[in-house]
């Protein structure tokens, strides 16, 4: 295997991961003011949360770092060309990522809820906008021979963007809502589960309306390979999965799941885009591929070796802090940090 | 406007205003380590106060950091794609190791230290913060590898159009490296030194945790005492480095227009803005030289003799970095260097000999400065990077070159509004939070009023 498709599958990981850890952290900040009815369940809800919304959000400065490293032109012609989704992804993260520390250090209700409606409006904009940058990786834009994109902002905005966006929006709620099943009790799990109970039915028909689009939108089916199609199919046996579950009433194997149907759901995408990186809309040629986007071997060697060091590390101790973490979060005023 | 100079005032913008942020939060994560290892290792439970409160003030400062660093790894691609076109293969390796090394471990470490104080062990929390240290300096270090090499190119080659790496060592260990980071961290100390002595001093002239506070005190004002002597004694180096990789920087900053031998020290001179004569230029002979070579004599090159130097090597174009921005920020750097330098002296003989009551002024005027840390920081900044022009990457990439080519000045104008506009509220809330939170002092915690209970900014009265 060459460098190229071991950095491809390297970071079709780190965002994997990223969406597979931050959906969950993103789900949670949407169905705060729903599942929040009193500030006590409200602090409640992000204490959740609180140890890991941070580190998990370091997948992706590692996938946009690694992006840098290993394909400059994916980076380059991606940031800049998806400029304004990306400005309104990092307006969400930062208003998202300060309410988290600054919320619970002040009383007034006022300045709570200015904050409580940042991490649902910040939340809210990041999971929109994510699946539609990466659905029009897949579905092509116009890129020309020069690897500029030549589109505007409107132009992201097509039909098969916006499902991507509804799509991943109700699955992260979903993946959220199994979340807080494990890590809430009394009224707050409760309203997870009933949540989950007639949430799920939703979830499983626009996923299903979305995989089989996106063989029509995009060349998957003029390409059929065998992981464009086990992909689509694993994210849905475990979308699947998650309703047996639920029906016998296991949370614990239900929030695997729905990990399961987020991760299979990116890999799809991935595995559908590959060897390209970004296709062209103007002409096959001058897409982006793992080819001619990429750095020097000599470049990709290294970054091999140092990946393949630290990221097994980096999974050791993030899986220990989540064991640390592990018991529920019980609501009680004097127990909160956040 | 175009789209260079908005992408060149964005990127100024928003890395000035992350690094508000990043000194306080290298120096204050080392002091909060540092006292809950004495917490750990003596068990009195006023260092565990004086972590938490330390603490406290750490974190409203680290997630303003955070967020506005997720800015920078983006931006080189949102707004200069063609510059990381063009170095990738070589610029993006360490901020993907950056990434990889530091990032994740800070911040995971830092989420355990927040929420871990009753779920485990004392060591194993000690452990968790020290690795937020660690992590925040490999932060440092490796972001000043990838700066390194805008500064002083190594460990490449150029081919098929781009900048290649042949040797990652000699990326890693490029000559800014050895004297940035050391500047970088000591200035760190510097800044956690001067904000822990303007907090302390306010509460110490308010009598207020008398005890607490002149610990703080004494701890602020020995780290100060290194840290800007260190800065220092570091800061000459550089100035000579500069003389042998970025004699330009160094001419700009001295404002020295043509080439001396012995060279001359500016005390102050003014240029008439519209056709470059020299209004007053004030200047002590020699002293330059003594600088640079520790001796009376050496020559220090001029702009006017660079800029046709380097006329001749790279081709026609405007090699002189903006005097004024360089000349002034190096002096705003130097003076509230010095200037701190004295401060941290007199405040070491006013802590240990116990005489803050007798010299209530000098408390006053700790408060107000904290902000000279701040001025120096961005000071230094600015004449690294400002006088980096017209170079992203100094000798091989021009700025022109660089900018995303597919933006419109409208896009940019809007994202540029756009952070103005939420970086200027979020450090509103950022002070209020910060100022409620340090002059509230060591609240004792779970004690707090149940929710709900209007009570604000102030600190109660009677303490």
């Amino acid at each position: 295997m060459s460098y190229n498709i071991l950095w491809f599958v390297f970071i079709t990981v780190l965002y994997t991961g990223f969406f597979i850890l931050e959906g969950f952290d993103f789900g949670v900040g949407i169905l705060l003011p729903f599942l929040g009815k009193n500030d006590q369940q409200r602090r409640t809800i992000i204490n959740t949360i609180g140890p890991h919304w941070d580190g998990n959000e370091v997948w992706l400065i590692a996938a946009g770092g690694a992006t840098f490293a290993a394909f400059p032109n994916w980076y380059a012609t991606l940031f800049s060309g998806f400029y304004l989704p990306l400005f309104l992804i990092l307006v969400g993260l930062i208003i998202r990522g300060v309410s988290f520390e600054f919320r619970s250090k002040n009383d007034d209700p006022r300045w709570r809820t200015l904050w409580d409606w940042c991490i649902f409006t910040g939340s809210l904009l990041a999971t929109l906008l994510f699946p539609i940058a990466f659905a029009n990786l897949v579905r092509g834009v116009p890129i020309n021979a020069n690897m500029g994109y030549a589109g505007g902002f409107f132009n992201l905005l097509n039909a098969y963007a916006l499902l991507a966006a509804l799509t991943v929006g109700l699955l992260f709620v979903l993946h959220a809502a199994s979340f807080l099943s494990l890590k809430t009790t009394g009224e707050i799990e409760q309203k997870a589960k009933d949540l989950l109970r007639w949430f799920w039915p939703l979830v499983v028909i626009v996923l299903v309306i979305f995989l089989v689009t996106t063989f029509f939108v995009t060349d998957a089916l003029q390409n059929l390979t065998p992981q464009s199609i086990i992909f689509p199919v694993f994210s849905v046996l475990a979308i699947l999965g998650a309703s047996y579950f639920l029906r016998k009433s296991q949370y614990g194997r239900l929030f695997l799941m729905t990990c399961f149907t987020v991760g299979f759901l990116f890999v799809s995408i991935f595995s559908i885009l590959y060897p390209r990186v970004m296709v062209s809309s103007l002409n096959p040629a001058w897409s982006l591929t793992i080819q001619n986007a990429a750095s020097s071997a000599n470049t990709l060697r290294l970054m091999t070796i140092v990946t393949l060091i630290f990221l097994p590390i980096v999974l050791i101790y993030q899986v220990w802090t989540y064991w640390t973490f592990r018991k529920r979060v019980s609501g009680e005023a004097e127990k909160l940090t956040y | 406007m175009d789209v260079l100079i908005l992408a060149r005032l964005q990127f100024a913008l928003t890395i000035i205003y992350h690094f508000f942020f990043v000194p306080l939060t290298i120096g204050l994560s080392l002091v909060v380590a540092i006292l809950e290892t004495i917490y750990v290792s003596t068990g009195k439970e006023i260092y565990k106060r004086l972590t938490k409160f330390w603490g406290k003030l750490f974190l409203i400062n680290f997630a303003v950091g955070v967020v506005t660093g997720i800015v920078q790894e983006f931006q080189f691609g949102m707004s200069w794609a063609e510059y990381s076109r063009f170095v990738g293969d070589v610029f993006g390796t360490p901020l993907a190791i950056e990434a990889l090394l530091a990032f994740f471990l800070e911040s995971t470490f830092l989420g355990i230290w927040i929420f871990g104080w009753d779920r485990i062990s004392k060591g194993l929390h000690l452990a968790t913060m020290w690795l937020v240290v660690i992590g925040s300096n490999l932060s440092a270090i490796w972001i000043l590898i990838a700066n390194g090499f805008m500064q002083h190119p190594a460990g490449y080659i150029i081919s098929e159009g781009r900048a290649v790496m042949t040797d990652f060592s000699q990326l890693v260990f490029n000559l800014p490296i050895f004297t940035h980071y050391p500047h970088v961290f000591t200035a760190s100390l510097v800044t956690a030194s001067f904000f822990m002595l303007g907090i302390s001093a306010y509460h110490l002239l308010r009598r207020n945790e008398t005890e607490f506070f002149r610990y703080s005190f004494r701890m602020a004002a020995i780290i100060g005492v290194v840290g800007t002597i260190a800065v220092g004694v570091i800061g000459d180096f550089q100035g000579k480095e500069l003389r042998s990789y970025q004699p330009m920087k160094l001419a700009s900053l001295e404002a020295l227009f043509d080439t001396e031998d012995p060279a001359s020290l500016s005390i102050i001179t003014i240029a008439n803005p519209v056709t470059g004569k020299l209004i007053i230029d004030w200047r002590i002979p020699k002293a330059l030289s003594l600088l640079m070579y520790d001796r009376l004599s050496g020559e220090v090159m001029g702009i006017n003799q660079l800029q046709a130097q380097y006329e001749q090597q790279f081709g026609p174009g405007d090699y002189t970095p903006p005097p004024v921005i360089l000349y002034w920020s190096f002096r705003a750097m130097v003076s509230a260097g010095l200037l701190m330098i004295l401060f941290s002296i007199i405040a070491i003989i006013v802590g240990f000999r116990n005489l803050e009551n007798k010299f209530p002024w000098f408390l006053t005027i700790l408060m107000f400065s904290m902000g000279l840390p701040y001025i120096a920081n961005t000071g230094g900044w600015l004449l690294t990077e400002v006088g980096r022009y017209p170079w992203i990457a100094y000798g091989i990439f021009k700025m022109e070159n660089g900018f995303s080519q597919v933006l419109t000045p409208g896009t940019l104008l809007f994202s540029l509004v756009g952070f103005v506009l939420i970086y200027g509220l979020i450090i509103m809330a950022m002070i209020f939070l910060m100022r409620k939170s340090a002059t509230a002092g060591p609240v004792e915690e779970n004690v707090a009023p149940p929710e709900f209970t209007p009570h604000l900014v102030d600190p109660p009265e009677s303490h």
